[in-house]
């Protein structure tokens, strides 16, 4: 059974409006605005995103902020727990009448991949365990972007960084496996998870769309194609974003209550063709061709979609 | 006395439930676990309109506790020592938020090595985080210094969280008789919190704790921050006033304990002061005129009353129940720099370290400070810092080093 997008069928429906504005200091071509700036069309405006330190603190740099909702920076660790506070005092405030039932906001937390993967995952786990109604959104770049691209425990196998960098003992550069954060939410239990890439618009509105019929944890899993780190020209982003899930390695899925749906079948391309766009994978290809680490990626790409059954 | 017989934690969390506190993010640590399971059980049964939720760490319950007061409610929370360092980069962001919440150190001494009796190297290494804190000797105080600090952090011309510390052990599990305020009387001291500028909702949408770019923004907020902290002295004058008045007990940012025709003058802070109060008595049967000042309000620092209380003494002791590696004590630095421009500054300050992890200060140590101040006052120059640690103690030391060894060869 093909996955049925219901709210969004064709990319005229989906708002013109923009809630995220331009302008902001963040690079240029940054996957992770752009699923933001698309997520946000749905979400609205009445929103306090509680954001974690990554990239996006950079969004509200004073005096400016691009969002016409609010925003609570927190730490890097505990920006779930940022939004439970947020969320019991608005439940609280509105109880005891001091708060109009129409002031009321969604609770967004943003987070990189550094914090959601790493740091914050405690003050997650503690969120989606509380049963906490708030969304979830990681801008995954793979990497500590922000402070200029080091080792994550979302760092794929064979992606260069400046701490996992290619060398002689280890020509392919990062050989850790990226953390499978999605099945990590998923043994919690939430209502809702998904993954979304910025190229699959429609797919994204929707899944954003669906979220909002939940009570409770809805968590994203924004791939954000990071030219900075990636080393690639900004212009490249769709490209790149596009090539990650039609090479299979970022699945488009969601869980609902802990039910997996891929939500988009890829034919699968290659995952050279991804690999050769990005300096972060060149030395897989040059001076000569890694060809065991490429068929490496290659194989763990295959044998998760042997898994899914499609 | 009047008042019924209960524990310091139990005055603390009724300090919470009578200011009318609308959430509680808890975590436990022992000492304080006591305050938030009362806390959980008021709520539970509905004597307090509160919601209270258990964290997954100190480090949470903190960022948690500044975000729903950021978001317009009445915070209360309680921690103690290692879960005051778990929370440390939080209370530094929650103090820069301008968030008006309570929190409670039920003071412990830090590892390594791990204890659970009280010193305060927990509480004064957040002496710099931007909290107020109010350190308190007795379980009433402990109770009534809570309802002051609502009313302080809450004033318009504050905006900044408080620290309410007690000493682990000592108070936190020590029954004394509390009175519990009126109800009527507290709403009368403690006004609703409505802040004007906290709260997020849809028709004012605002930014909290953004980013700021190069020094000139950051240093007009943190400047802010140190001014607010400064404007808490007015405003404890007027709360305490008003305190005194509703309830009929005064409480003052340090307190004199004997100091009228005092030579020499002994600085301590916390529940030990008692201890400092009944040796002064003792002291005095003996002829030395000596006095105790205890440091109630240690941030903002009451400089003014400080030098006021201490100026044209022949010597001043430091007690600290505390200990900065490589240095000594810490409250000793601040007072010797408070006393230093004034030019009847005491002839000596000394510096003593003691109380560490809860350990006794007996009366014979007490003796030794106050001759060791009347000598260093005599002779012009201060001493310290001074390790009390006596030869009883050590043979105590003796005993568990054996034992240690003995354990060792035996495998």
């Amino acid at each position: 059974m093909t996955w049925q997008r219901e709210t969004f069928k064709k990319i005229k429906q989906i708002p013109r409006e923009e809630h995220v504005l331009p302008g902001t200091s963040l690079c240029a071509g940054c996957g992770g605005l752009e699923a933001l700036r698309l997520a946000a069309k749905v979400l609205g405006d009445d929103v306090v995103y509680v954001n974690a330190a990554g990239c996006f603190t950079m969004l509200a740099a004073y005096p400016f902020t691009p969002f016409k909702g609010s925003w609570l920076y927190t730490t890097m660790g505990s920006a779930p727990a940022g939004a439970q506070g947020v969320r019991d005092a608005l439940d609280v405030l509105i109880a005891k009448g001091r708060l109009p039932k129409r002031d009321d906001l969604k609770v967004v937390v943003l987070g990189g991949d550094g914090s959601t993967y790493d740091m914050a995952l405690s003050s997650t786990s503690g969120a989606i365990y509380r049963g906490l109604d708030f969304y979830y959104f990681c801008y995954d770049n793979e990497a500590y972007g922000n402070t200029g691209v080091q080792l994550s425990a979302a760092t794929p196998y064979g992606a260069r960084t400046t701490t996992s960098p290619c060398s002689l003992q280890h020509p392919a550069g990062t050989i850790q496996e990226k953390k499978d954060i999605f099945e990590i939410w998923r043994a919690h239990k939430p209502p809702y998870i998904a993954t979304v890439a910025p190229r699959y618009p429609l797919d994204l509105a929707e899944k954003f769309a669906r979220a909002a019929t939940f009570t409770g944890p809805k968590l994203f899993l924004a791939l954000s194609a990071c030219p900075t780190g990636w080393l690639y020209d900004p212009g490249e982003t769709p490209e790149v974003a596009k090539l990650a899930v039609e090479t299979g390695l970022w699945p488009l899925k969601e869980a609902i209550n802990g039910a997996v749906t891929h939500t988009y079948i890829p034919k699968r391309k290659p995952v050279e063709e991804y690999l050769k766009l990005q300096g972060r994978f060149r030395h897989l290809f040059e001076p000569t061709k890694q060809e065991e680490a490429i068929r490496h990626i290659q194989e763990r790409v295959d044998a998760y979609w042997r898994q899914v059954n499609v | 006395m009047a008042g019924e017989m209960m524990t310091g934690n139990l005055a603390a969390a009724w300090g919470a439930r009578l200011a009318g506190v609308d959430y509680i993010p808890a975590f436990p640590i022992t000492p304080q676990t006591e305050i938030v399971e009362a806390l959980a059980e008021w709520c539970d049964c509905g004597a307090m309109p509160a919601r209270f939720v258990m964290m997954d760490s100190e480090h949470s319950m903190m960022t948690a506790a500044g975000a729903g007061a950021a978001a317009g409610a009445r915070v209360f929370t309680a921690t103690s020592s290692q879960g005051l360092l778990y929370a440390f980069e939080v209370l530094y962001s929650v103090a820069g938020w301008r968030v008006p919440l309570v929190l409670v150190n039920v003071s412990r001494a830090l590892a390594a090595p791990i204890t659970l009796e009280p010193d305060h190297n927990d509480v004064l290494a957040a002496r710099d985080a931007g909290f107020l804190q109010i350190h308190a000797e007795t379980c009433q105080e402990v109770l009534d210094s809570i309802l002051m600090a609502y009313r302080i952090a809450e004033d318009e011309r504050v905006m900044l969280p408080v620290l309410v510390n007690l000493d682990g052990f000592y108070l936190s599990f020590t029954r004394e008789p509390v009175i519990v305020p009126d109800p009527e009387k507290v709403a009368a001291f403690l006004p609703p919190l409505r802040p004007a500028h906290l709260g997020f909702k849809a028709s004012a949408p605002h930014a909290l704790g953004v980013a700021v770019l190069g020094g000139t923004p950051y240093t007009y907020f943190r400047h802010q921050m140190h001014l607010a902290a400064m404007n808490a002295l007015q405003v404890h004058r007027e709360a305490a006033a008003d305190f005194e008045r509703l309830f009929g007990r005064r409480y003052d940012v340090v307190e004199g304990y004997r100091l009228d025709d005092a030579d020499d003058v002994l600085v301590m802070s916390n529940a030990f002061a008692t201890k400092g109060r009944a040796a002064v008595d003792a002291a005095r049967a003996k002829g030395r005129r000596v006095g105790l000042l205890r440091l109630r309000v240690i941030r903002p620092w009451p400089a003014e009353a400080i030098v006021t209380a201490l100026r044209g003494r022949r010597a001043v002791g430091v007690l600290d129940q505390n200990l900065a590696p490589g240095l000594g004590g810490i409250l000793v630095q601040e007072i010797a720099a408070t006393l230093y421009h004034d030019p009847a500054r005491p002839k000596a300050i000394c510096s003593f370290i003691g109380g560490l992890g809860g350990k006794n200060i007996h009366e014979g140590e007490f003796d030794a400070i106050f001759a060791r101040m009347e000598q260093a006052g005599k002779a012009g120059r201060g001493e310290g810092p001074v390790l009390l640690y006596t030869e009883a103690e050590h043979r105590e030391m003796e005993q568990l080093q054996i034992l240690a060894s003995e354990s060792r060869a035996d495998r």
